[in-house]
C-alpha cells in the first residue's frame, strides 16, 4: 500500500474542492477576484494533479482494484448476528470507468474554472460563483468516487444542488430562480425512482456496495423476491434509470435541462453538457450487471435513448438562441449515449460520453465566447459575419461542430459510430434504432452547421454602433485551444480495427463493462464490409446535413423563413418544443396546485377535519349552555330535580338488579 | 438509593426558575443571561449522559427508584435507554438556542416568560425519563401548562383560541392515557412500566384481544394526537402560527416527538398484538400525513403555516417508521425524530427572525430578500436543504433509513411515502423562491438589516449540528440500536412470547378472570399471526 500514497488517501481529491468551496463561501466576500482565484483554481488544479497522480499509480499497480473504507457514514449495528444490518461507509473506489470519469471530470473542470476566471470577471457575487463551482466539483467527484450506491446518491443530489444554486446564479431574475427550481425537483422526481430502486436492490440483494452486490449478483446469489429473479432486475433497473433519465434529461422528465441555460455559460458547460449530466449514464454503466440481466429494461433504455436523441433534435433543428440549440442537443447527444448503453454497447456509451465532454464544452465554451464578444446577446439572428473578428473563437467552434457532427477523424466519429454500429448489431430492434440514430446524426450535423453558419458567416445582423465585437482574453481562449486539440485526438484511443487501430478504450474498460460487450462479430474480419458500409453512410449523412445547412442558410438565406411559412403548424411546434412544458403545467402542476388549495387545505382541512374539532367544541359548548338552565338558583326547580334524580336513581337500582349478574364486565 | 443525574437533570431547570423568581422583574438583562445560565448549565449536565450510559447498555441505565405513595403504589423511578437520552440531548439543546432566541423580542412579562420555558423542560424532560406510568402522566401534564402559557400570553393575534384549542386537544388525548393507566393498573397491580412489561409478557391472560386493543388506542390516540398524525392534526398549525418564536421552537422541536416516543415507548411494547394488528391502518394514515401535509403546506401563503404543515409530513415518516417493525426503520425513526427537531427548529427560529423584522409571515410580503440579508439567506437555504432531506445533511438519514427499513417488508407503503421526497423540495423551494429570489417587490423591504451577532451565534450553531448530524450519523445510531432493537424484540411476537405456555391458565388475580378464555382468543390470533 506504502507504494500507491494516493490511492489510499482518494479523499484528498475531494476534499480539496470542498475546502476550496468552504474557504471562499465563508470568507470570499471581502477578498479581491484574484485571491478568490487563487483560492478555487488552487483546489481544483490541485485535485487534478492528485487525480493524474492517482491514475499514475492505478497503472503502476497493474489496474489493480481499488477499494478503500474510510469511515462509517449511517450504519445500523445487527445486534442479534453481529456485523451491521445496513452500512453505507464512507468508501471510494477506483476502476477504469473511474478513471475515465475522473479524468474527465477533474481535467475539463479544471479548464473551465480558467474559462471562468475570464468569463465572470465582471460580475458581482463571483466569490459566490466559485464557491459554489467548487462545491460541484466535490460532489460530482463522490458521485464518480463513490463505492456504494448510497453515497454515489450524495453525489447524486449534492451535484443537484451546486446545479439548483448556480441556475439560480443571477437570482434577481424570476426565470433563472424559477429554472433552478424546475431542475432541482424534476431532478427529485427521478431520484424518488432512484431511491426506490437502491431499496429493491438492498432488499433483494442485503448490499448497496458496489462489490457485494455485483459479486452476489454474478454467482447467482439470488434469494426469492416478489416479483421473481428476472422481474426484480427489471424492476429494480427501471427505477435506477429513472433516475438516470432526471439527472441526465432523457424523455420524459428531460424539461428542465434547457431552462438551465439560465446559469452562466462555464456553468452550463461544465454542468449541464460536460459531467453532471452525464452521470445518469455513468449510474447505467457502473450498473451493467444489473441491466444485463433483464433485457426489458436494457431495450426501454435503448428506446428512450434513441428516442430522446431523436426527439431533442427536431427542436434544436429551429432554435435560434445558441444555447438553447446546444441544450437540446446535449440532450440528444445525451440520448446516444444511453442508446448505446441500451443496445449493450456500454464502452461506446462510455466514450462518447467522453468525446461529448470535450466538444460540447467546448461549443458551450466558445459559444459563451461569443456571447462575450456580442455583449450578452444570445439570439443568432442578431449575429452574423463574426468569422473575421473572432478568429480563435470560429476556429474552435468549427472544430467542435466538425466533432459533433461525425465527420473523421474528429473524436465524434469515432464514439458516434461505436454506438451506431452497437445498435445495428444488436438482435432486439437494432435496425429500427439505428435508423433513427442515423437520421438523427444527420440532424444534428444540419442544425450545428446552421449554428456556425448563422453566427460566423453572411451578413452582419446586428448594430455595430452599439456592439463593439471583441475577442475573448486568454484567459477564456486557451481553455478553448486545449479542449479543440482533445476534440480532434480525443477519438483516436479508439480507433476501430477496421482502420488498422487498436480500440484501446474497449480493451480498458473491458473489466468493468466487458460481461457481455457487444458480440465479438464486428472483431470478425468477415463483416468488415458491412462495418465499411455503415461507416460510409453515417460520414455521407453527416456530409449531407452540412450541406443543406450550407443551402439553406448561405446559398439561399431566405429559403428557411419560406420553408417555416409552408410548414405552419410543424414548425410552430417545434419552435415551441411540442409544448410539453405548457402540457406539464397544464396537467400535473396546475391540477395539484389546485387540488391542494381548494380541496385539500380549503375544504378538507379547514372545514372538514378542523370543523368536526370545532363542532365537537362548540357541541360541547352548546351543550354546557343548555344544561346551565338546571342551576337556576330557584328552589322549588332544584326539588323538581332531586324527585326525578331519585326516581332515575331507583330505576336504574332495580333495572340492574333484574338482570343475570354479568361476569367480567369490569372489562 | 441517593438521588443522581437523572433527577438532576428533571429538576434543576425548576430550581432555576424559582431562583428567577427572587430576580427582580424589571431586571430583564439579568433575567434572560440568568435563563440561559441555567438552560446551558442543564444542557452540559445532559451532556454527562453520552459518558455514562454505555454504548450498548441493555434496558435502562442510572435508574433511580424512590417509593413516593404506598397505595396505590406510585414510585419516583426514573431511568434512560438510547431512545430517551438524545431526546433529553435534544431538549436541553433547544431550551438554550430558544432562551437565546427571545432575548430581545419578549419584552413583556420576561420573568415570567424564562421561568415557563425552564417550567417547560422540566416538564418535558421529566416525560422522556419517568418509568412509572403515574409519573409520565404527571409530567405528561406538568407540561402542558407552561406550553399553553407560552401561546397564551406571548403569541400573536389568536393566541388565546390557539392555547384553549391545544390544551383542549392534547387533555382529550391524555383523559383517554390516564384511563388506559388506570386500566393497566387495574390488570397488573402497578404502575411501574418495566414491571407492566414483565407481568403483561409472562401472563397473556390478564387482557383479552379487545381489551388490549382497547388499551392500545387509548395510549395511542393520545400520543397521535401530540405528534400530530392525520387526521388530529389541526391543532398544531393554529397553534405554531400563534406561539412566540421560542414556543415554536420547542413545540416542533421536542414536544410533537413525545408522541412518537410514546409510542415507542408503550403502544408496541406493552400492547404488541394490537400494535400489530393496527400496524395497516396507522401506516396508512401516516402516509396520508406525509402526502397530505406536504400538498397542504405548499399551498399556504403563510411562512409558518407552511413549516408546520411541513411537521405534520415530517411526523408521518416517523410514525411509518415506528409501525412498520423494522429494526432500520425504527432507528430511522429515532434519527428522524432527532433531526427533524434540529432543522423544523432552525426553521422556525429563521421565520421568527424574519417575523422580528417584518412582523408578518405572510409570503407575499417578502420577495427578493436575498439581496438585503445574504446571510440570513443562506442560513435559511441550509435549513430548507436539510429539512428536505439532502444527504450530508440531518434529514436525509431519518428519512433514508425509514424508507429503506419500511421498504423491507412493505414496499407499498415505503413507495407511497418516498413521494414526500418530491413533495417537500416542491414546497420548501418553491417558498424560498418567494421569500429570497427575485428582485425586491416591497421598498420597505430594502433596508432591512441582515443576522446580528446574537442571531449568527444561533444560526451557525444549528447549522454545526445539522452537518455534523449528517455526516457522523453512526455516533448516534450505534448509541440508539440497542434500545430500538429491544423495542423490535418487544413487538416481535416470536421472541416475545418464545417459552410461555399458552395454556389458560386463570391469572394469580381471580378478579380478573374472564368467561371466555382469553388465552385461546390469543392463541388463535398468534398463530394468525405466525401464518401471515
Amino acid at each position: 500500500m506504502s507504494n500507491s500514497p494516493m490511492l489510499d488517501y482518494l479523499w484528498i481529491i475531494l476534499l480539496l474542492p470542498l475546502l476550496g468551496s468552504a474557504i471562499n463561501g465563508l470568507l470570499g466576500a471581502k477578498w479581491p477576484n484574484k485571491v478568490v482565484n487563487t483560492v478555487a483554481l488552487g483546489a481544483t488544479g490541485l485535485s487534478f494533479v492528485c487525480a493524474l497522480e492517482a491514475v499514475r499509480e492505478f497503472f503502476a499497480n497493474g489496474q489493480a482494484f481499488v477499494h478503500r473504507e474510510y469511515f462509517d457514514w449511517i450504519v445500523i449495528p445487527d445486534l442479534v448476528h453481529g456485523g451491521s444490518l445496513f452500512r453505507a461507509g464512507f468508501d471510494l473506489q477506483m476502476d477504469q470507468l473511474t478513471v475515465v470519469m475522473l479524468m474527465v471530470v477533474t481535467g475539463v473542470g479544471f479548464l473551465i474554472h480558467i474559462y471562468s476566471t475570464g468569463y465572470m470577471a465582471h460580475e458581482n457575487g463571483y466569490y459566490r460563483f466559485f464557491s459554489y463551482l467548487n462545491l460541484f466539483m466535490f460532489f460530482m467527484l463522490i458521485l464518480i468516487l463513490a463505492a456504494n450506491y448510497v453515497l454515489l446518491f450524495v453525489g447524486w443530489e449534492g451535484v443537484g444542488l451546486a446545479s439548483y444554486l448556480l441556475i439560480g446564479f443571477y437570482f434577481l431574475r424570476n426565470s433563472a430562480a424559477d429554472a433552478g427550481k424546475k431542475a432541482f425537483i424534476v431532478n427529485r422526481i427521478g431520484d424518488f425512482g432512484f431511491m426506490l430502486g437502491m431499496f429493491l436492490l438492498f432488499r433483494t440483494f442485503k448490499s448497496l456496495d458496489f462489490q457485494t452486490l455485483f459479486a452476489n449478483v454474478s454467482q447467482r446469489n439470488w434469494p426469492h423476491e416478489p416479483w421473481g429473479y428476472f422481474g426484480t432486475f427489471t424492476v429494480a433497473c427501471l427505477l435506477l434509470f429513472m433516475g438516470a433519465c432526471g439527472k441526465s434529461a432523457q424523455l420524459p422528465l428531460y424539461v428542465w435541462l434547457p431552462d438551465a441555460m439560465e446559469g452562466p455559460t462555464p456553468v452550463s458547460a461544465l454542468i449541464h453538457a460536460a459531467t453532471m449530466v452525464t452521470a445518469g449514464v455513468y449510474v447505467v454503466a457502473r450498473s451493467n450487471i444489473l441491466f444485463l440481466h433483464s433485457t426489458t429494461a436494457m431495450t426501454v433504455v435503448a428506446i428512450v435513448g434513441c428516442a430522446t436523441a431523436f426527439f431533442a433534435a427536431t427542436i434544436g433543428l429551429v432554435q435560434t438562441d445558441i444555447k438553447k440549440v446546444l441544450a437540446y442537443s446535449t440532450v440528444s447527444q445525451l440520448g446516444y449515449m444511453f442508446l448505446g448503453c441500451g443496445v449493450g454497447a456500454f464502452s461506446a456509451g462510455i466514450f462518447h460520453l467522453m468525446t461529448h465532454a470535450f466538444f460540447k464544452a467546448l461549443l458551450f465554451l466558445s459559444a459563451g465566447s461569443v456571447i462575450h464578444a456580442m455583449g450578452g446577446e444570445q439570439d443568432m439572428m442578431k449575429m452574423g459575419g463574426l468569422r473575421t473578428k473572432i478568429k480563435w473563437t470560429f476556429a474552435t467552434m468549427l472544430t467542435a461542430t466538425i466533432a459533433i457532427a461525425g465527420i473523421p477523424p474528429f473524436a465524434g466519429f469515432f464514439s458516434k459510430d461505436a454506438i451506431l454500429l452497437g445498435a445495428y448489431i444488436n438482435p432486439n430492434g437494432g435496425h429500427v434504432l439505428y435508423g433513427l440514430g442515423l437520421f438523427t446524426a444527420l440532424m444534428t450535423s444540419f442544425y450545428m452547421f446552421r449554428l456556425v453558419f448563422l453566427t460566423f458567416f453572411g451578413k452582419e445582423r446586428y448594430d455595430e454602433h452599439h456592439v463593439h465585437v471583441h475577442e475573448s482574453p486568454w484567459s477564456m481562449l486557451g481553455p478553448l485551444v486545449i479542449l479543440a486539440l482533445l476534440s480532434i485526438v480525443g477519438g483516436w484511443l479508439a480507433a476501430p480495427q477496421l482502420f488498422g487501430g487498436v480500440d484501446y478504450f474497449r480493451a480498458f474498460l473491458n473489466p468493468v463493462v466487458g460481461q457481455l460487450e457487444i458480440p465479438e462479430v464486428i472483431d470478425g474480419v468477415a463483416e468488415h464490409s458491412m462495418e465499411w458500409l455503415l461507416v460510409g453512410v453515417a460520414v455521407f449523412s453527416a456530409l449531407l446535413g452540412l450541406v443543406v445547412a450550407y443551402w439553406m442558410y448561405l446559398k439561399q438565406p431566405g429559403k428557411p423563413a419560406s420553408l417555416a411559412k409552408s410548414a405552419g403548424p410543424i414548425y410552430t411546434t417545434l419552435l415551441h418544443k411540442y409544448y410539453v412544458d405548457e402540457l406539464y403545467a397544464a396537467v400535473i402542476v396546475a391540477p395539484l396546485m389546485w387540488i391542494s388549495r381548494n380541496v385539500l387545505w380549503k375544504v378538507v382541512d379547514v372545514e372538514i377535519v378542523d370543523g368536526a374539532v370545532n363542532g365537537l367544541a362548540h357541541g360541547a359548548s352548546a351543550v354546557g349552555d343548555a344544561s346551565r338552565h338546571t342551576q337556576s338558583g330557584n328552589t322549588r326547580s332544584y326539588a323538581v330535580w332531586v324527585v326525578v334524580g331519585a326516581i332515575l336513581v331507583i330505576a336504574v337500582v332495580f333495572w340492574v338488579h333484574l338482570q343475570p349478574p354479568v361476569v367480567g364486565m369490569v372489562r | 438509593m441517593p438521588f443522581g443525574l437523572l433527577t438532576v437533570l428533571i429538576f434543576f431547570p425548576a430550581l432555576g426558575a424559582l431562583a428567577l423568581l427572587l430576580l427582580r422583574a424589571d431586571d430583564h438583562l439579568w433575567i434572560r443571561r440568568f435563563a440561559m445560565l441555567i438552560s446551558v448549565i442543564e444542557f452540559i449536565f445532559s451532556l454527562l449522559l453520552l459518558a455514562k450510559v454505555p454504548v450498548s447498555a441493555k434496558g435502562y441505565s442510572l435508574d433511580e427508584f424512590h417509593t413516593w405513595i404506598h397505595i396505590p403504589p406510585i414510585n419516583y423511578h426514573v431511568g434512560v435507554d438510547g431512545l430517551s437520552m438524545f431526546l433529553v440531548i435534544l431538549t436541553a439543546f433547544l431550551t438554550p438556542i430558544s432562551i437565546l432566541a427571545s432575548w430581545s423580542s419578549i419584552n413583556h412579562r420576561v420573568k415570567e416568560f424564562f421561568i415557563m420555558m425552564l417550567m417547560l423542560e422540566v416538564g418535558v424532560v421529566g416525560v422522556f425519563l419517568s418509568l412509572d406510568l403515574f409519573l409520565f402522566f404527571l409530567f405528561w401534564e406538568v407540561m402542558l401548562i407552561p406550553m399553553a402559557f407560552l401561546i397564551g400570553i406571548w403569541g400573536h393575534d389568536r393566541r388565546i383560541y390557539a392555547a384553549v384549542k391545544f390544551v383542549i386537544y392534547t387533555m382529550a388525548g391524555s383523559i383517554l392515557m390516564l384511563v388506559g393507566i388506570i386500566w393497566l393498573y387495574h390488570a397488573t397491580g402497578t404502575f411501574d412500566l418495566p414491571r407492566i412489561q414483565e407481568v403483561l409478557a409472562s401472563d397473556l391472560n390478564l387482557v383479552d384481544q379487545r381489551g388490549e386493543m382497547l388499551l392500545f388506542l387509548a395510549f395511542f390516540v393520545a400520543f397521535a394526537i401530540k405528534v400530530p398524525l392525520f387526521p388530529l392534526h389541526t391543532w398544531l398549525p393554529d397553534a405554531h402560527v400563534e406561539a412566540p418564536t421560542a414556543g415554536s421552537v420547542m413545540l416542533a422541536g421536542i414536544l410533537l416527538k413525545m408522541g412518537t416516543y410514546g409510542m415507542m415507548r408503550f403502544c408496541l411494547p406493552l400492547f404488541p398484538d394490537s400494535a400489530h394488528r393496527a400496524a395497516p391502518y396507522i401506516a396508512v394514515l401516516a402516509i396520508i400525513g406525509i402526502i397530505y401535509g406536504a400538498l397542504v403546506a405548499m399551498v399556504q401563503p403563510n411562512l409558518k403555516k407552511l413549516v408546520a404543515y411541513s411537521s405534520v409530513s415530517h411526523l408521518g415518516f416517523v410514525v411509518l417508521g415506528i409501525f412498520a417493525f423494522q429494526n432500520i426503520s425504527m432507528q430511522g425513526a429515532v434519527y428522524q425524530m432527532l433531526a427533524h427537531g434540529i432543522s423544523t427548529g432552525a426553521l422556525f427560529l429563521l421565520v421568527g427572525m424574519l417575523y422580528d423584522r417584518k412582523h408578518t409571515f405572510e409570503i407575499s410580503e417578502y420577495g427578493g430578500l436575498g439581496t438585503p440579508m445574504p446571510k440570513l439567506a443562506a442560513f435559511f437555504l441550509f435549513a430548507a436543504l436539510s429539512s428536505l432531506g439532502l444527504p450530508i445533511l440531518n434529514g436525509f438519514v431519518g428519512e433514508y433509513l425509514i424508507l429503506l427499513g419500511t421498504y423491507q417488508t412493505h414496499w407499498q407503503w415505503a413507495s407511497w411515502a418516498a413521494l414526500g421526497v418530491i413533495l417537500s423540495a416542491c414546497y420548501l423551494l418553491w417558498s424560498y423562491q418567494r421569500v429570497f429570489f427575485g428582485e425586491i417587490t416591497h421598498e420597505k423591504n430594502k433596508t432591512l438589516p441582515d443576522v446580528s451577532a446574537r442571531e449568527r451565534w444561533i444560526l451557525v450553531t444549528m447549522a454545526i449540528v445539522t452537518l455534523w448530524m449528517g455526516v457522523g450519523s453512526a455516533y448516534i445510531t450505534r448509541r440508539t440500536a440497542v434500545s430500538s432493537q429491544t423495542v423490535i424484540d418487544q413487538v416481535n411476537p416470536e421472541r416475545l412470547y418464545e417459552g410461555t405456555a399458552p395454556a389458560a391458565a386463570p391469572p394469580a388475580n381471580g378478579a380478573h378472570a374472564s368467561v371466555l378464555a382469553p388465552g385461546l382468543v390469543k392463541k388463535i390470533s398468534m398463530e394468525r399471526r405466525a401464518l401471515r
